[in-house]
């Protein structure tokens, strides 16, 4: 089929796509809300809809959240390493820098 | 652009990225990535998603002359699922800096490919278990690889996909079972989607490895980790002792088991065929795209009505 530039350009202002939010589902059993991916929505309403209809059509979800993705504020890959770094050299933090007696159950 | 231009723009970020794919590591949205393979992804995404979008239309047609309620029960989540398929992947694509709009934009303008399958016709019922049995059966041998794929986002989209998936293998090989036992017209129905459908499955893999310069570049990058070539072999391997097990056959007169390599060989595939159809000379392609923009289109209203009830609670919101 020939291709029809025009096409492109009319679906770019009248229809706009709406703002993105990110979908946070929780299982069934008392995990944790999880990430699931994104929806574009008008409104947090449709958000929750389109949520539900895109990441919860078996049963996946007992609650969902929906967050504007414009919200979210996350640490970065470069600095990644100074920023987990206070984390990474505490080994008394962990049950096995600890010794106990041969034997004992703990 | 030259694949050599990402690593001399920045070769040490570049060869970093490389230990990580080779590391079997995870890239991340926010990570550092050469040009070249986001570009890649997101040609390889968007066609993918694309093809869930446009899937839905051979199925569709079936969907209000489905046999029985059950089936059409079964169909119409079928055809639901592809659509939520599509949107998982799009998703997927937009963490790489591109967004939905313009995709869908070059779908409606036929400037973008999607999966060449779904420019052949469902002419009867057994069409859409042939579909269910060969073209999700192919689907999953695809995906089920992708789900390992070194971008995080396309892996879990495919994760969940794959999931969904096999339950449309399923209802269609259950057609198909049924069909195959029924009355002689059933069986013919069923032979002659098989006999439509067959070659067509086998195209899905994309063409012979030498013939596929991406193929390569994706599997380097492990995006990809298994060739065009070996998954249409592992898909073969399944499929035949499936379509003895309900009696049908599967339209090769040079199909046979080979000792050697204990791999099912076929005869040529039509490879002129496959272009003409890509290059969207398909029995479908027009009608297609033609569809699509007509839902689209009808669509309109519904989108400019959630967008003035969203402005309109907006500013009550503020009101108050």
């Amino acid at each position: 089929m020939k291709p029809d530039e025009s096409r492109v350009t009319s679906h770019e202002s009248p229809d706009s796509q709406w703002p993105l939010w990110e979908v946070f589902v929780q299982p069934p059993g008392g995990e944790p809300h999880q990430h699931a991916g994104s929806v574009h929505a008008a409104d947090a309403e449709q958000a929750l809809q389109n949520a539900r209809d895109v990441y919860a059509r078996r049963g996946e979800g007992v609650s969902i959240w929906v967050v504007p993705s414009s919200a979210i504020v996350a640490s970065t890959p470069d600095d990644m390493g100074p920023f987990f770094d206070p984390g990474n050299d505490k080994p008394y933090r962990h049950p096995q820098f600890y010794k106990v007696p041969r034997g004992v159950r703990l | 652009m030259d694949p050599k231009s990402d690593a001399a723009e920045d070769p040490a970020r570049n060869a970093e990225f490389e230990a990580r794919i080779a590391r079997g590591e995870s890239i991340e949205p926010k990570d550092w990535m050469p040009d070249r393979y986001r570009k890649q992804l997101v040609r390889m995404m968007s066609q993918h998603a694309h093809s869930e979008v446009v899937g839905m239309l051979p199925e569709g047609n079936w969907i209000t002359r489905a046999p029985t309620l059950r089936r059409k029960m079964g169909l119409l989540a079928k055809v639901q699922d592809e659509a939520g398929h599509g949107l998982y992947i799009y998703c997927g694509t937009e963490t790489l800096g591109v967004d939905r709009h313009e995709l869908v934009g070059q779908l409606l303008a036929g400037t973008a490919k999607y999966s060449s399958i779904f420019n052949y016709p469902t002419l009867a019922w057994a069409d859409i278990g042939a579909i269910g049995w060969l073209v999700d059966g192919a689907a999953i041998v695809n995906q089920t690889m992708l789900a390992k794929a070194s971008y995080g986002p396309y892996a879990r989209a495919m994760v969940r996909i794959c999931k969904e998936e096999n339950f449309h293998k399923k209802q269609g090989f259950e057609i198909m079972t049924i069909l195959s036992a029924g009355t002689p017209a059933q069986h013919r129905m069923a032979q002659d989607a098989v006999n439509r459908w067959w070659w067509p499955s086998l195209m899905m893999f994309g063409p012979h490895d030498k013939d596929s310069p991406n193929s390569a570049e994706m599997m380097r990058w492990g995006v990809k980790r298994k060739s065009n070539d070996e998954l249409r072999q592992r898909f073969i391997n399944l499929t035949v002792a499936q379509a003895k097990a309900i009696n049908l056959t599967l339209p090769d007169p040079e199909l046979r088991y080979n000792e050697a390599t204990e791999n099912w060989d076929i005869g040529p595939i039509d490879w002129a065929e496959f272009w003409r159809v890509v290059k969207g000379d398909g029995p479908c392609n027009r009608q297609r795209l033609a569809a699509r923009n007509k839902a689209h289109d009808d669509g309109a209203w519904v989108r400019q009505a959630a967008t003035a009830y969203a402005a309109k609670h907006a500013s009550k919101s503020e009101a108050a």
